[in-house]
């Protein structure tokens, strides 16, 4: 049966490649962030220091994988699976080029944003069953943070999702041959790559971790390999985030010449790139500043963006 | 399909009851989530992927992450468990048990007859559905379009009801939080939702 093998080869790939982005990841931002703050950043390992994941990965499982007394055991344990399995099942229905996805569900894009909303438990509950005071506060600031953002994350895709006619994300895809969204949904790219910031928690938002006043929020209790699980569910969600934003705005696999999974890979390693250099630029903001900002400007913005859009779309 | 519709309708059952019998309100809580996950399956599989979808946002993404926040908040602590565990004791299981008992009797006396009466317009129009699952990409976007002339049309009333409930909740949540006679604005609770509030009283103080 060729249909079954090839979507298994496609599980696979799904599976393995953003796992793979995301490890290789934690080495690139490392180096960058070093470059950016005029320092060499982890060099040693290997001969750019690209071996440093490895270093990395022996180093935590060699670790002893400690449960604090106090804590909530089966929460403790569960929290850091459901960060991964919520990001990893997002994967499933971004189309790397045309007809690879695993899943073409015509619901794609609810199916990422109901995924993204499971993945606060992760942290929420990380920080719940702990059962001390830091990883507490972090847990319930990424709660607050993600009722805050996810009413504005999702509106500024609507108006995507008017254009194309469809939730269906190759459908999104294929709309854009000609002019890629950014241009006409600029206001719902930008709206989306702040909400995206604050569901990875990337510094300007990373106040459910905030080392310098909370420790290491919620994962200050965690340690080895369940700490190696947040830490890889957090390049997970940054290449999910920016996977989804060549898909929405940047026209996915379409591109001249090239292969469309090139243009793909090209593409969402351009805003990983972007999402980086963004930590390496601004200061964390606030708690309350963040949600008055969420509530007071991104709300308003992306309803007047949806109003516009429409309204357009209704003239043509 | 038909074994994922019972597998799913299964987990949803065997939570919901976990979710009655945990002692920490956060287990309960948890197994709620996977109630919500296992009845968006069961929408799913009904044909209905954009309820399923909203199933899962709405519900097990946005409300429970709100009770989550709340019990954070209130930390229910040893005493609150042994409150529980006096609660649960066999005895006050015995009219909860009939009602339900009752309730149960009653679907299965209504499978038995074959089917529910006057449910076969809704039958055809889900056995229509489930033919769309596998259909063309515009059977979801037909769908929501479907959802949404259903509300600004027929349930027109509902939805504007059910927003002036809304409004009202808003309104109250405000009027508790926010300190009115607070002359510091610099309160972390306040900071965010209290200025429009705080002018008005300023203002109309003698």
């Amino acid at each position: 049966m060729p249909d079954t093998a090839w979507h298994i080869i496609e599980v696979v790939v799904m599976l393995l490649l953003p796992l793979l982005m995301a490890g290789g990841l934690t080495v690139v931002e490392r180096r960058l962030l070093g470059q950016l703050q005029d320092r060499y950043g982890p060099n040693r390992v290997g001969v750019m220091g690209e071996m440093q994941v490895l270093a990395d990965a022996v180093k935590l499982l060699g670790k002893e994988d400690w449960i604090p007394p106090f804590a909530d055991r089966p929460v403790f344990v569960a929290a850091p699976a459901i960060i991964l399995m919520s990001v990893l099942a997002s994967f499933a229905v971004i189309p790397l080029t045309s007809g690879f996805a695993v899943a073409d569900l015509n619901v794609g894009l609810l199916f990422f944003l109901a995924m993204s909303s499971l993945g606060v438990y992760s942290v929420a509950l990380a920080g719940w069953s702990s059962r001390s005071k830091y990883p507490l506060l972090g847990g319930l600031r990424a709660a607050a943070q993600l009722l805050g953002y996810e009413v504005f994350m999702g509106m500024s895709l609507l108006g995507v999702v008017m254009m194309a006619g469809s939730f269906d994300l190759s459908t999104i895809v294929e709309g854009q041959r000609g002019l890629w969204y950014v241009g006409p949904q600029f206001v719902g790219f930008v709206v989306f790559f702040i909400a995206g910031l604050a569901e990875t928690r990337r510094t300007p938002f990373d106040l459910p971790e905030a080392e310098s006043e909370l420790v290491a929020g919620y994962h200050a209790e965690y340690s080895a390999m369940k700490f190696g699980i947040f830490y890889v569910g957090e390049y997970l969600g940054i290449t999910l985030v920016s996977a989804l934003m060549t898909v929405l705005f940047f026209g996915g696999w379409l591109g001249p010449i090239l292969p469309g999974w090139t243009w793909f890979l090209l593409k969402t390693s351009i805003l990983i790139l972007v999402v980086i250099v963004v930590r390496a630029a601004l200061p964390r903001v606030r708690y309350d500043q963040l949600m008055s900002f969420g509530w007071k400007v991104m709300l308003p913005l992306t309803l007047i963006n949806l109003l516009v859009t429409a309204a357009v779309i209704l003239a043509t | 399909m038909t074994v994922l519709f019972y597998i799913a309708g299964a987990v949803a059952v065997i939570a919901t009851g976990m979710v009655i019998t945990r002692r920490k309100a956060i287990h309960a809580l948890l197994y709620l989530v996977v109630s919500f996950l296992a009845l968006a399956l069961v929408f799913y599989v009904l044909g209905a992927p954009f309820v399923a979808a909203l199933e899962v946002i709405v519900y097990a993404g946005a409300i429970m992450v709100l009770f989550l926040f709340a019990l954070m908040l209130i930390d229910a602590g040893r005493a609150e468990e042994a409150r529980e565990r006096d609660w649960m004791r066999p005895r006050a299981w015995i009219v909860p048990s009939v009602l339900s008992a009752a309730l149960l009797a009653e679907v299965v006396y209504l499978l038995a007859r074959g089917g529910v009466p006057g449910r076969t317009a809704a039958g055809a129009a889900a056995a229509g559905g489930a033919a769309g699952v596998g259909g063309a990409a515009g059977e979801a976007a037909a769908q929501v379009k479907a959802v949404g002339i259903a509300l600004f049309g027929p349930y027109l009333l509902g939805v504007e009801l059910a927003s002036i409930l809304l409004l009202a909740g808003l309104v109250a949540a405000h009027h508790l939080t926010v300190d009115l006679d607070s002359e510091d604005g610099e309160t972390a609770g306040a900071a965010d939702s209290g200025a429009p509030g705080r002018t008005r009283q300023k203002g109309g103080r003698p």
